[in-house]
């Protein structure tokens, strides 16, 4: 009973700050008290509560983006002791202090660490990630899905457009155009759908544009850091094996 | 469109012709091992007996190579490394696998320039080049210069099999990937091997009887 007692324990926390888009960054120390449980976004909202840094000043509430506070959103991704991730995974009893807070900045940064992930977005149209069944009659229900590729297809439809990937990819950065891994993995997903895969080849003529597949150099590092566990880098292979073929179907005009 | 294709044709001829041609200069050298220097001094004469061998020159080798190297310069120039943040085995290999680029690349300029260039400004016939190679390695700074720039350049040959390999979709599972990581491994251990020792016979005092030639040659440049 004595421990419980004992004078409460402090987090600190260092948080690289950015007031506007174009501004330059900066950092700022916050000592938080401790509770058990606590995670990122927890330790956010007490700065909101009570934006106090560790000098004593009083200063902004930091921002941050969050939604689900369950990791299937993507919104609160923020680079946590040089690690992309969840801030609401984010428990500080796994973390080690100080606790360093970062913007993922491969992605325009709006304010503190709200970051602008429209660019996996505008991918995701590009690459034509959906399934078009919209017409002006009942086409009737498709073709059915072996369950044992379900399996697999369910496990890429997890993503949830967070940026980890993009973020921990060297190729993804100013000097190239690359779209990412995310995308590339949508791809696969909806070209194996049964009727997705009806426009499978439009798909690949996608990523076969600039900034498409070719943008990957192998370093692996997404399907290391994709909190979902998908298996990102067996969809970019199996993307290079689908556009390789189409490659010389189109070559030879079959 | 435009970097899909010209990405494809920088892995394709990485492989072929360039890897190719780097294996059979491997074993080119080897006959060094195996049959001294008048082994080595045949093989070379075999080499350049091949019909058309300019063209099989340009077009198997320097226009490659300029593509190759030219085009892997800017993907080493696009690539921002984080190593630091993603310490990692795979990121590792990305990573050398750019900076052996480099170190290739210029070593392979060095070297055409002190053998393959010296032939066609006359300096130096092909019946000299093992005598020339022997001066070169017996001098401990060039020697050092050779070891990396062969190190590099088997490396920069495995790994960039092994990503040929997924790049063209051959290896597409974690499973095939690891087991194409053991086998491209393997054969860099081998391939550095077998270059450096032909390294290391090129130092036999057999090589220098035309070392007089190549020294008056040194002097020249
Ligand atoms: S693939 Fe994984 S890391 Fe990438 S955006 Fe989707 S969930 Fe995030
Ligand atoms: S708030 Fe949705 S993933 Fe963290």
């Amino acid at each position: 009973m004595a421990e419980t007692a004992a004078a409460p324990k402090n987090v600190k926390f260092i948080i690289t700050r950015q007031d506007e888009p174009q501004s330059s960054s900066y950092t700022e120390e916050f000592d938080l008290p401790y509770r058990p449980g606590m995670n990122v976004i927890s330790a956010l909202m007490e700065i909101q509560r009570n934006p106090v840094n560790a000098k004593g000043d009083n200063t902004v509430p930091v921002c941050w983006d969050s939604n689900c506070l369950e990791e299937v959103c993507g919104a609160c991704s923020m680079v946590i002791n040089g690690k992309p991730r969840q801030a609401c995974a984010a428990l500080i009893d796994n973390l080690e202090q100080p606790v360093r807070i970062e913007p993922m900045k491969t992605f325009p940064v709006v304010r503190d660490l709200v970051i602008d992930r429209t660019r996996m977005f505008n991918a995701l149209k590009r690459v034509k990630a959906w399934i078009p069944i919209d017409g002006t009659y009942d086409l009737g229900p498709g073709p059915r899905m072996p369950e044992k590729k379900r399996q697999w297809a369910y496990e890429l439809s997890k993503c949830m457009t967070c940026g980890v990937c993009l973020e921990a990819c060297p190729n993804v950065n100013e000097k190239t155009n690359f779209i990412g891994p995310a995308a590339l993995s949508q791809v696969r997903l909806f070209n194996a759908h049964p009727t997705g895969e009806m426009n499978a080849d439009d798909r690949l003529d996608a990523v076969m544009e600039d900034g498409g597949i070719d943008g990957c150099g192998n370093s692996q590092n997404c399907v290391a850091a994709c909190p979902k566990g998908i298996p990102l880098t067996t969809s970019i292979a199996e993307i290079n094996k689908q556009s390789t073929k189409h490659m010389f179907k189109r070559w030879l005009g079959v | 469109m435009r970097g899909f294709y010209s990405r494809k044709i920088h892995s394709l001829l990485g492989v072929i012709p360039l890897g190719a041609f780097f294996l059979e200069h491997m074993l080119t050298n080897f006959a060094a091992v195996e049959g001294g220097a008048s082994g080595f001094t045949d093989s070379v004469l075999f080499l350049n007996s091949l019909p058309l061998v300019f063209f099989l020159e340009l077009f198997g080798i320097w226009l490659p190579l300029l593509y190759h190297g030219v085009y892997g310069l800017y993907i080493a120039y696009q690539s921002k490394p984080n190593l630091n943040r993603f310490n990692l085995e795979r990121n590792w290999r990305y990573t050398l696998q750019r900076i052996t680029g480099v170190v290739t690349f210029i070593f392979i300029v060095w070297h055409v320039f002190e053998t393959r260039f010296q032939v066609t400004l006359g300096n130096v016939e092909h019946e000299e080049l093992g005598g020339l190679m022997h001066n070169i390695v017996t001098q401990p700074l060039l020697l050092s210069f050779y070891v990396i720039g062969i190190v590099a350049a088997s490396f920069h040959f495995a790994n960039g099999l092994w990503s040929f390999l997924i790049s063209w979709g051959i290896t597409v599972g974690p499973r095939s990937q690891r087991v194409s990581s053991v086998i491209c491994l393997g054969l860099f251990v081998v391939v550095t091997f077998m270059f450096l020792l032909s390294l290391v016979t090129f130092r036999d005092s057999e090589f220098q009887n035309t070392v007089a030639l190549a020294q008056s040659l040194k002097n020249l440049i």
